[in-house]
């Protein structure tokens, strides 16, 4: 897969702290991005050299195989987490004014908003105020405005915030339908269901270095802890007599008539093995890794461990083992 | 660079179209020709009919009292009590009562009214008896009028200008102070009216964050110059509205009533601006009036010697060069504060070279050619209002040139400043900015 951006060693040091460190990201063509990381961590700062609002003090950025360029704004789109509208002036021709900064000829930009305004249910709202319209409403304004002169790299920051789940759905299809489209997508966020949900690729940032990146599978299954769950019926022989020292069982939990176990095994042994222990114990109904989830590695790679919330699940077994 | 073209198009549009605006350029004018045309209009409508019964005890003087304006004279033969009685049936608004020792005893004259005394009647009255005194007086002493008149010598000084290839001009110092006051204090309040409007303008872009969104299009410096040029328009469009306006509605009065505008002397004599004149001033004005044919000749003398020209193009000229300089600073004050209520601690240093030069224009409209005024009119932050004050009385060419070149090269020197600023600060938000912090921004970036 080709390269849309590469950015190379970016470092960017204010008077008083150093927002990048050395940060390098590949965004493969027709992606979707995620650009993770804790507040403060740099993304913003990031982002902004991105859009050439600031400059970089090192470092290098190739778009489309070129070096950035002031001209290549046009072929950007960028949806700022912190984002407003002229109050008093009109949507419609708001919409128009912001598009021209972009590059559209007038008559252009109006055609191709009556498109986005019509799609959104945004018409009857063409000639009023923006300051009349509802603060969704606004949203999905920027958004229009933000991809509506089809640019080939996009880049949300926090694009859901402000959305009831309606429209977050909306806007994720349009999402998915502009990466169809051929645009590149660059997702900056918090919230890791919609990474896990929308992005194919993530770069982690935490106290302005990088670090984790690469594609999100493979990200997952790096940070795999080799832990199984089991579901079995029927069971005639304790799941604790089956397993030998490569496996760990981290807890059971009897429910009617099934039985959940969570078990992690060691390097020396294999899902399969376990699958054959386990087939000895009863009727195994289902079987399945517990992958961390994004916000697990997240918090890991931010905090150092994963969350509490893992064991949390455990609670209620112990207590009633306990009773 | 169509995009501060779209810019500027924008800010303009979104000004013009407001309804304050419309309101402003429409009203401006009517405000303007009313100073004109008001006073005019009261001096020649003044209250209602006044009349005043005469009681002339010593019977020399009643015969000198004409009818005048709204003041109306009528000799009584009664007495004063019947007279002052008759007043109360509203015959009269007041009585006039001249006791035989009138002449000799000035004091003992009296004017009795059941209101108050109408202020013009008791000056015109005090007027009539004094000239009629003194011409007793003269003929008392054995000096014939006649005598007296041709002893009277006019003395009216020409002060003649002559510029340095030997055009003769007459001189008229008092309109040239007028109209470098009025000039002056015009350039303050349209810098003032603007300036401000640019700060309130990049302090909603920047509250609003609209300003995260136009600058991955745009470059700051775009978006601010693109919003100092687009209010400056709005500015020299108001300015030409309301010139061509107030000249349409003075002269459209003029035509329609010529009469009202043509100066008497015996106006003047007792009204000027509004302003009753005492005694001392009358008799000076009296004079000025048996010098001159009238005022308004000498006014419209006055303003043909006065280059309209150049008065107009370097008022458009100080006004931009002026307003270039400080929207460039108010820009830069809009982006580094949060809130309008921020903005005070920077307003006060911008406003202090502005309120000076207004202050020094008093001083400079009575000395233009003197050292100060000649500094002042060089620093770019005081030039725009006090060349303004100085042009009308005539300033040497290679001098407008290099107060012109001085005012070009600061608005640049401002202009950049405010950029670093500007761009730095436009992004920043919840910081507390004190001038420490700016001074850094201007470094780093």
């Amino acid at each position: 897969m080709s390269t849309l951006l590469e950015a190379d060693n970016i470092t960017k040091t204010y008077r008083d702290h150093r927002a990048l460190d050395q940060v390098s990201v590949h965004i493969p063509d027709q992606s979707i991005f995620g650009l993770l990381g804790p507040n403060g961590a740099g993304k913003t700062t990031l982002i902004r050299i991105i859009n050439q609002i600031i400059g970089a003090d090192q470092g290098t950025i190739l778009f489309d195989n070129e070096p950035l360029r002031p001209e290549h704004v046009s072929r950007i789109g960028y949806l700022p987490e912190e984002r407003g509208l002229y109050k008093k002036m009109q949507v419609g021709e708001q919409s128009i004014y912001l598009a021209r900064l972009k590059g559209l000829k007038r008559q252009e930009a109006r055609k191709l908003l009556t498109g986005w305004f019509e799609k959104f249910d945004l018409m009857p709202w063409w000639g009023k105020k923006v300051e009349e319209l509802s603060k969704g409403m606004q949203q999905k304004v920027q958004f229009i405005i933000t991809v509506l002169h089809k640019p080939r790299l996009l880049i949300f920051d926090e694009p859901f915030s402000g959305f009831d789940p309606i429209n977050v759905n909306l806007l994720k299809d349009e999402i998915l339908r502009l990466r169809e489209g051929g645009s590149t997508i660059i997702f900056s966020t918090h919230n890791m269901g919609s990474v896990e949900e929308l992005c194919d690729h993530i770069a982690l940032i935490n106290k302005s270095k990088l670090v984790l990146e690469g594609d999100v599978r493979e990200v997952r299954k790096s940070h795999s802890t080799r832990l199984y769950e089991a579901e079995l019926e029927r069971v005639h022989t304790p799941v604790e007599q089956v397993l030998d020292g490569r496996f760990q069982l981290v807890n059971t939990e009897q429910r009617l008539q099934s039985l959940t176990v969570r078990i992690r095994i060691t390097k020396e042994a294999t899902p399969n093995e376990l699958l054959q222990s386990l087939f000895t114990c009863g009727q195994l109904t289902s079987f399945r890794e517990l992958t961390p989830t994004m916000n697990d590695i997240f918090i890991k790679q931010v905090t150092g461990e994963y969350p509490t919330g893992n064991r949390k699940k455990t609670e209620p077994f112990i207590q009633a083992g306990q009773q | 660079m169509s995009k501060i073209a779209t810019i500027i198009r924008r800010e303009f549009l979104s000004r013009v179209r407001k309804k304050s605006f419309v309101a402003m350029t429409i009203l401006g004018p009517v405000l303007m020709a009313a100073i004109v045309i008001v006073p005019v209009l009261l001096a020649q409508l003044s209250d209602s009919d006044y009349s005043v019964a005469i009681v002339d005890d010593s019977g020399i003087f009643a015969k000198d009292f004409r009818d005048r304006d709204n003041i109306y004279f009528t000799p009584l033969d009664t007495d004063i009590d019947n007279a002052i009685e008759r007043m109360h049936d509203g015959r009269f608004d007041a009585v006039l009562h001249i006791p035989e020792v009138a002449f000799q005893a000035p004091s003992s004259l009296r004017l009795f009214s059941e209101k108050s005394v109408n202020f013009n009647a008791k000056l015109l009255i005090e007027n009539i008896l004094k000239l009629e005194f003194e011409s007793m007086k003269l003929s008392s002493a054995g000096i014939d009028e006649e005598v007296l008149r041709s002893i009277e010598s006019p003395v009216n000084i020409q002060a003649i200008r002559i510029s340095d290839d030997g055009e003769q001009m007459t001189d008229y110092p008092e309109i040239s102070m007028g109209l470098g006051f009025v000039g002056g204090f015009l350039i303050y309040i349209f810098i003032f009216l603007f300036g401000s409007q640019v700060l309130r303008g990049v302090l909603e872009e920047k509250t609003s964050r609209i300003v995260e969104i136009i600058v991955s299009s745009v470059k700051p410096f775009q978006l601010m110059m693109g919003k100092i040029i687009g209010v400056g328009l709005v500015g020299l469009t108001q300015f030409l509205i309301w010139v061509f306006l107030t000249l349409a509605i003075v002269s459209g009065f003029q035509a329609a009533a010529p009469e009202m505008f043509r100066f008497t002397p015996d106006e003047e004599v007792f009204v000027t601006g509004g302003q009753v004149l005492n005694q001392e001033e009358l008799q000076i004005r009296r004079e000025a009036i048996q010098q001159h044919d009238t005022l308004a000749g000498e006014l419209l003398e006055g303003i043909s010697a006065i280059n309209i020209p150049v008065m107009m193009l370097s008022f458009i000229f100080y006004f931009l060069g002026g307003y270039l300089l400080y929207a460039a600073l108010f820009a830069a004050i809009g982006s580094a504060v949060d809130n309008e209520a921020d903005t005070q601690q920077f307003m006060l240093p911008v406003t202090i070279p502005l309120l000076l030069a207004l202050i020094m224009t008093q001083m400079v409209i009575t000395n233009p050619g003197g050292t100060v005024a000649l500094w002042l009119s060089m620093i770019p932050f005081t030039s725009p209002v006090i060349m303004m004050a100085r042009i009308p009385f005539g300033v040497s060419y290679p001098e407008l040139a290099l107060s012109a070149a001085l005012l070009i090269a600061g608005f640049m020197f401002t202009t950049w400043v405010a950029a670093k600023i500007y761009r730095t600060g436009i992004l920043m938000y919840g910081k507390k900015v004190d001038y420490k912090e700016l001074w850094k921004w201007m470094r780093h970036s």
